[in-house]
């Protein structure tokens, strides 16, 4: 039996729940799945509590199951995950600030959202309080002769989003970086809470504005999972054509900022003017440039305007022309090849012990891409490569955006061929009482986890959203270190975590 | 690279004219902005964009000003990494209470005179995230703002047509 299949075997189902099992553990099953994931049989791909109880889901790889576990806190407390699973800690802090639940035994009990400036807090929990106010935080400490801080951010020099960063260095040399994060937390779960599914569809679609699409589809194939709401063929379709489409504008975004960030200007040129033609064609097609709100549960919001086959077949041709030169400029300009090479090395068991998504998996061996393992329509029809590298550097990370990049192109190819006739939307049944759906989907920077439960009065009682960054974020921190402050933009950029999926 | 470079040199650039003759709007915007900044500081315009809590769509749009089609520098526009450079202050997003501080103390060390613009439906009025408990509300709940520049994001051109209006309005008396 496989490990997911033997933690089951003995726990009650929970409600009804699709299209996996969502299953009651007590302390032991708790416990044991804890145990699953320190020997890697299991991964963590996600963990996320509500007023007393708290979820985890999980991953079994090998066979390509997915599980979720349910441990009830009448008391407000459940055994930490984190003591024993490192990925789990920050997404412990998080349940914590959100809905006060203690984590029994957690090795890290800092804030992490919660930065002591809402009016409430645990305003999601049974008994939110009073604000205490800002509190110290904390940094972890670094010792040794000639250590000394730098701190960065909340604001940075450009055109990002805002997070904390301190680094511990030696001269040049990181010897901790340690991230604070959370300044762009809104509340979406809050605000998602009692909300009707055209609102929390519009909410979903702007927890991360680069991967709008791939929350769309994560949210809306989670709404017609729990309603079990058939869905036209060809918005299955339409949407896989938004998705790859959402990345490779992003991939170039990627490469070029990478390279700008190893000050080559060049790549940043051709790249960003590649991503707006894809931007441009995207608008045609689909009415908004980055696509955002046309993706909605029970299918599309609008079909494809009548030329936009036919312009994304030019589209198309017009990228796969261009691409080999830059693969070939990215490859053969040594002073690029300087800086990325070997530069912020993350090692292929971290990516495996924290699950990493996306291509920071992928450039550190971590063969997971949820469009093969969950295989959701249209991708089973499909023929397209998972390219994984093991190096683990920045170069890897370059090289492997612009393999998916060739990969989507060929996607689109499929698509366009095979796009099949008929409505691209249907109506949703009405749920009878309360129904619970989830979905993974493969955004350009990594699997995006939804998880809802609809009421009784057809509204959204709970939903939760996983970007791929919680478990990126902390590599992050371990790639850098050894390398020198001047690579840390580099780094970063390769990484390209999203600071508003994370801090919801 | 030889090859790209060639291409380059003696391909039509890609960058759209304002000078384009068919954008009339473009090259109106252009000019005009290159007026206005003139006018009312006598250089180039500086810029410091401050995420206050967005999804990121909206900097991904900002960030499109720089690509070559619209190539913003041609104009006279910058970024500049420091708030002590800026005339501008750029706003993204609703205003988190989390983030609050950090976007007053970046107003507050801008040099006078400065000009505030709120860009995107957020920005405004804290968009579809209004009445969180996360979320203190539009830019002008903490900052005098001068121009909001509607849209989910606000599609570049707009950015555009917004940071010349800002430009062109009567400045205020006040020095801060
Ligand atoms: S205006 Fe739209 S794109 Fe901009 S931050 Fe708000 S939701 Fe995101």
């Amino acid at each position: 039996m496989s490990p997911l299949g033997k933690l089951l075997s003995d726990t009650r189902p929970a409600a009804p729940h699709a299209p996996w099992r969502r299953a009651l553990a007590g302390d032991a099953t708790w416990q044991a799945a804890i145990g699953e994931l320190c020997t890697g049989h299991l991964a963590l791909l996600g963990l996320w509590g509500e007023r007393q109880a708290v979820h985890m889901a999980l991953l079994d790889e090998a066979h390509s199951e997915i599980a979720v576990l349910t441990h009830e806190c009448p008391s407000g407390t459940y055994p930490s995950v984190a003591l024993h699973h490192a990925p789990a800690i920050r997404l412990e802090r998080a349940i914590r600030d959100l809905f006060g639940l203690e984590p029994d035994g957690a090795p890290d009990r800092r804030p992490w959202l919660d930065h002591g400036t809402w009016p409430l807090s645990r305003p999601l929990g049974a008994h939110p309080r009073a604000e205490i106010g800002r509190q110290d935080y904390a940094f972890l400490a670094a010792e040794g002769e000639g250590l000394h801080q730098i701190p960065v951010g909340p604001v940075h020099a450009g055109i990002i989003e805002p997070g904390h960063f301190r680094f511990n260095v030696n001269g040049e040399t990181v010897v901790r970086l340690e991230a604070r994060l959370g300044y762009v937390h809104k509340g979406i779960e809050g605000l998602m809470a009692g909300a009707d599914l055209a609102r929390a569809a519009l909410l979903a679609g702007r927890v991360s504005g680069d991967s709008t699409v791939a929350y769309s589809i994560a949210y809306a194939r989670a709404v017609e999972a729990a309603l079990s709401a058939a869905v036209p063929e060809r918005a299955h379709w339409l949407r896989a054509l938004c998705a790859e489409l959402e990345r490779i504008a992003n991939h170039l975004g990627d490469i070029g900022a990478i390279c700008n960030d190893a000050s080559f200007a060049l790549m940043q040129a051709h790249c960003s003017a590649l991503r707006e033609d894809v931007l441009r064609a995207a608008g045609a097609c689909f009415g908004h440039r980055l696509m955002q709100g046309c993706v909605v549960p029970g299918g599309m919001a609008t079909d494809i305007a009548p030329e936009g086959l036919a312009l994304l077949r030019r589209l198309r041709a017009e990228v796969a022309a261009r691409l080999p030169d830059l693969t070939e400029l990215y490859d053969t300009t040594t002073s690029l090849q300087d800086r990325t090479v070997g530069t912020g090395i993350l090692s292929p068991a971290l990516a495996r012990a924290f699950a990493a998504g996306g291509f920071v998996g992928r450039a550190s061996g971590r063969a997971f891409d949820a469009r093969r393992a969950v295989a959701y329509a249209p991708y089973d029809r499909l023929s397209f490569e998972v390219p994984v590298l093991d190096a683990g550097d920045v170069d890897a990370r370059v090289l492997l955006r612009f393999r998916e990049v060739e990969q989507s192109l060929s996607l689109i190819a499929q698509l366009l061929d095979g796009m099949p006739e008929g409505p691209s939307r249907a109506g949703l049944p009405a749920g009878e009482g309360p129904a619970e759906g989830m979905a993974l989907v493969e955004g350009f920077r990594g699997d995006v986890l939804a998880w809802l439960r609809i009421g009784a009065d057809g509204r959204i009682a709970r939903c939760h959203l996983r970007d791929p960054s919680w478990f990126q974020w902390p590599l992050l921190e371990a790639a850098i270190e050894g390398n020198i402050v001047a690579d840390f933009p580099l780094c970063n950029k390769s990484f390209n975590c999203s600071y508003s999926g994370h801090d919801l | 690279m030889i090859r790209l470079l060639a291409r380059n040199l003696f391909g039509p650039p890609l960058t759209e004219q304002p000078p384009a003759a068919d954008d009339a709007a473009g090259r109106e915007i252009a000019a005009a902005l290159q007026r206005a900044s003139r006018r009312h500081l006598g250089h180039s315009l500086a810029i410091r964009h401050v995420d206050a809590g967005s999804c990121n769509g909206c900097e991904l749009e900002i960030h499109a000003l720089g690509n070559p089609y619209y190539d913003l520098e041609r104009y006279g526009l910058r970024f500049v990494a420091s708030p002590r450079h800026a005339d501008l202050l750029l706003v993204t997003g609703p205003v988190t209470h989390n983030m609050a501080e950090a976007l007053h103390r970046t107003y507050t060390a801008m040099p006078g005179p400065k000009w505030v613009v709120a860009a995107g439906t957020c920005a405004l009025d804290g968009g579809c995230f209004a009445g969180s408990y996360a979320v203190l509300g539009g830019v002008s709940a903490l900052l005098p703002v001068d121009l909001h520049v509607a849209g989910c994001p606000p599609a570049p051109l707009d950015l555009l047509r917004g940071l010349l209006a800002v430009m062109e309005r009567p400045r205020k008396a006040t020095i801060a």
